[in-house]
């Protein structure tokens, strides 16, 4: 019998660990990672959509309540420190980080909340056209952002159920080794609920 | 039922997982049963549009579908379910999977009558023409002054004509919108090379070896069979404006990121 193997047979030998790997659950560590970091990615571009809503709010009350100086100038530098806090992908497994944003962004949202209050008071501003939109928009980016959270905890869970059951904790033993669970994101009530507009 | 247990007692493992077993079949019964069933481009599970209007409204709806491609659904719920009406819309469009898959071209009209809340909830290849603003303004002046009025058919029909509206004005615009926005995560780049490389090369062993051939084969019956129970709503290919009004309506795997308006009367 010849112990030397075939170049063919090799090949084929090759071709079969491939499939029978990827067969038995080795593509779904990264194929889950990439997911649950796509989702991130939304999270983070609805938060950045919310920011570049600000400038052009701000400065709509401006033109109709310039006394409100306090509340104003609150927005403004919570947006400024919102925009400051970014998370890259590769830092989701650190629960500090994940921590620092949504403290950022939950401030703006407070910030936000108060300034909207406050434009109750001008009847003036709230009957301006650009002012509504304005108002509209800002309500479907908190939902968006609701939306955007929700599917990124559940992306995360997944990921993070497979490093834990079988096929998956053998490969995170193993070969993705350098694949940590990733932190999850702690559901805020007050951030999950968008502002309440009252015409 | 004791009987069972006896004989089970013995083998703990088989215990657990027929418990599980139970408990999952239960929360997959619980889920379904929030929302109503997708039975036409009109579901009215409330009882509010008296059949005269559904009929010219299902009219409009379908037309705007083989038009356009764009799959508007028309809903009113007896209940929320204790839920805000921004989170059991999305829930609902998802469930529903209203819109192409890969244009996610799908809107959704839902009235929820006993919590006085309306909303239009825009998928994602259609947040670029109806906007959140459009939305808010098609809800504030054409539908909620008539359902305060107690005006449901005229509430939806006004607002269903207004979608339509900002819908189509701008043909040219809706058309090359969708391709914005593909909802499917970005793939690691392959070289083109490298793909036709491996393309040659599995079609050689496919000629030569017959054990090869087996395995595709084995593999392609696998993927087929586990397709095919993972997916409930229409098989996939159901969409883009071929229903007839007769049959079956079904959504067409579209999807929803929360775009859109509500408001309340």
């Amino acid at each position: 019998m010849n112990k030397q193997l075939s170049p063919l047979r090799a090949f084929l030998a090759g071709v079969l660990i491939v499939f029978s790997l990827s067969s038995c659950g080795y593509n779904n560590i990264p194929t889950l990672e990439e997911q649950a970091k796509a989702k991130w990615a939304d999270v983070q571009n609805n938060y950045q959509r919310r920011a570049d809503l600000i400038p052009n709010l701000v400065a709509t009350v401006q033109g109709y309540a310039k006394q409100e100086k306090d509340v104003l100038t609150a927005v403004v530098e919570a947006r400024a420190k919102a925009t400051q806090v970014k998370i890259d992908v590769s830092q989701l497994s650190d629960p500090e980080k994940l921590k620092q944003f949504q403290d950022a962004q939950n401030q703006l949202t407070g910030a936000l909340g108060r300034l909207l209050a406050v434009s109750e008071a001008y009847p003036d501003l709230k009957s301006n056209a650009n002012f509504l939109a304005l108002q509209s928009q800002l309500e479907g980016t908190e939902n968006r952002i609701a939306v955007a959270r929700r599917d990124y905890i559940e992306a995360v869970r997944l990921y993070n159920t497979e490093l834990k059951t079988l096929p998956g904790i053998l490969w995170a033993a193993t070969v993705f080794r350098s694949n940590k669970p990733m932190a999850e994101f702690a559901a805020n009530e007050s951030a999950q609920t968008p502002p309440q507009v009252k015409f | 039922m004791t009987r069972f247990l006896e004989f089970t007692r013995g083998n703990r493992v088989i215990r657990l997982s027929v418990v599980l077993g139970i408990c999952a079949l239960l929360a997959v019964v619980a889920v379904a049963a929030n929302f109503p069933a997708l039975t036409g481009r009109i579901v009215d599970q409330a009882n509010i549009i008296p059949q005269g209007a559904k009929d010219t409204v299902e009219a409009k709806l379908s037309d705007l579908e083989t038009k356009s491609g764009i799959q508007l659904v028309v809903a009113t719920v007896a209940s929320l379910d204790g839920q805000a009406i921004e989170p059991y819309a999305n829930e609902l469009f998802r469930n529903w999977k209203l819109g192409e898959k890969t244009k996610n071209n799908g809107v959704l009209l839902l009235v929820a009558p006993n919590e006085r809340r309306v909303r239009i909830e825009v998928g994602y290849g259609l947040e670029g023409t109806l906007t959140d603003a459009l939305s808010n303004v098609i809800i504030a002046n054409g539908i909620t002054p008539r359902f305060k009025a107690g005006d449901y058919a005229g509430g939806i029909t006004r607002g269903v004509d207004d979608i339509i509206t900002v819908l189509t004005t701008d043909a040219s615009e809706w058309q090359q919108r969708p391709s914005l926005r593909l909802d499917s995560p970005s793939a690691p780049q392959i070289p083109g090379w490298m793909l036709v490389v491996g393309l040659i090369a599995l079609a050689a062993l496919f000629v030569v070896s017959p054990g090869f051939r087996w395995m595709v084969l084995g593999m392609l019956m696998n993927s087929m069979a586990g397709r095919g129970g993972g997916y409930s709503s229409g098989g996939g290919s159901s969409s883009g404006g071929g229903f007839s009004s007769g049959g079956g309506f079904s959504g067409g795997g579209g999807s929803s990121g929360g775009g859109g308006a509500s408001g309340s009367w």
